[in-house]
């Protein structure tokens, strides 16, 4: 299992660093579905297989395909990935690279001090839909409330 | 089940994020834009359930189970308004919406 997690997590951190990189939206897009079924491995290894399923099925599967039928809406072509390719020089993102660089450095020498061993326990569907039922209810209502906001919003943008 | 340590996932989150703050602050293509704020949300889920797993508990499963709610409902919005902008400017390039500076 632990090896698992790392190897997933190594596949998360390239996925991503080539989504960062990237110059054509759809191979992006592509790389962005690996790193995020990456870290649904990763939920399942520590222990959340109903975050995990939620990761690949509405992570993975809906939001992505979503983007996926924007871009094909869309339709960039050849120009876009050229102009992609003429602003992503190095001048452009080494100061905020060097700098953002400089704070996670400052956050994983914090991270490390703090040594504990993780035994995972599996929190399953039951336990999960107690709390969320239970004392986390205003919680899921203000959700559904956010998605029909989130609904309308798009469809009101959308619209011709 | 074998152990694995806390700090490693917490360090995996922090990494994730930082390359989707390096996507927000250096393109122009809108689109990677809201790639990359997705990656931070994914990124700050993922802290949310590597500190649910360290206490044992399912409260940050509920957090993640609200930044995934978050996440559908904000693409929803942001794709609307990609391809809204794409119908006025016919561009993707965020710096033409400089129509507010003085």
């Amino acid at each position: 299992m632990t090896m698992l997690f790392y190897l997933a997590g190594a596949v998360a951190l390239i996925s991503t660093i080539s989504v960062t990189i990237s110059t054509n939206v759809v191979h992006a897009l592509v790389y962005l579905i690996i790193s995020l079924l990456a870290v649904a491995v990763i939920f399942f290894v520590l222990g959340a297989p109903f975050a995990a399923m939620l990761e690949a099925i509405v992570y993975a599967g809906a939001i992505m395909v979503l983007f996926l039928f924007a871009m094909m809406m869309l339709n960039l072509g050849q120009a876009t990935e050229n102009e992609e390719k003429a602003w992503l020089r190095p001048q452009l993102w080494v100061g905020p690279g060097l700098l953002i660089l400089a704070l996670l450095v400052q956050l994983v020498s914090v991270l490390v001090t703090q040594r504990v061993d993780v035994v995972p326990v599996e929190v399953g569907v039951h336990e999960l839909s107690v709390l969320l039922f239970g004392p986390w209810l205003l919680a899921v209502e203000l959700a559904s409330m956010l998605l029909l906001a989130g609904l309308i919003a798009a469809y009101h943008l959308a619209k011709r | 089940m074998p152990s694995i340590p806390y700090e490693h996932g917490l360090i995996l989150a922090a990494i994730l994020f930082v390359c989707g703050l390096i996507g927000v602050l250096t393109r122009r293509n809108i689109v990677f834009v809201l790639m990359s704020l997705e990656i931070m949300l994914n990124a700050c889920g993922l802290a949310f359930v590597v500190g649910s797993a360290r206490w044992g508990h399912a409260d940050g499963q509920i957090m993640f189970l609200m930044i995934l709610t978050l996440a559908a409902a904000e693409v929803a919005v942001g794709l609307g308004l990609i391809i809204q902008m794409y119908r006025r400017f016919h561009t993707v390039d965020i710096s033409v919406l400089s129509e507010m500076k003085g």
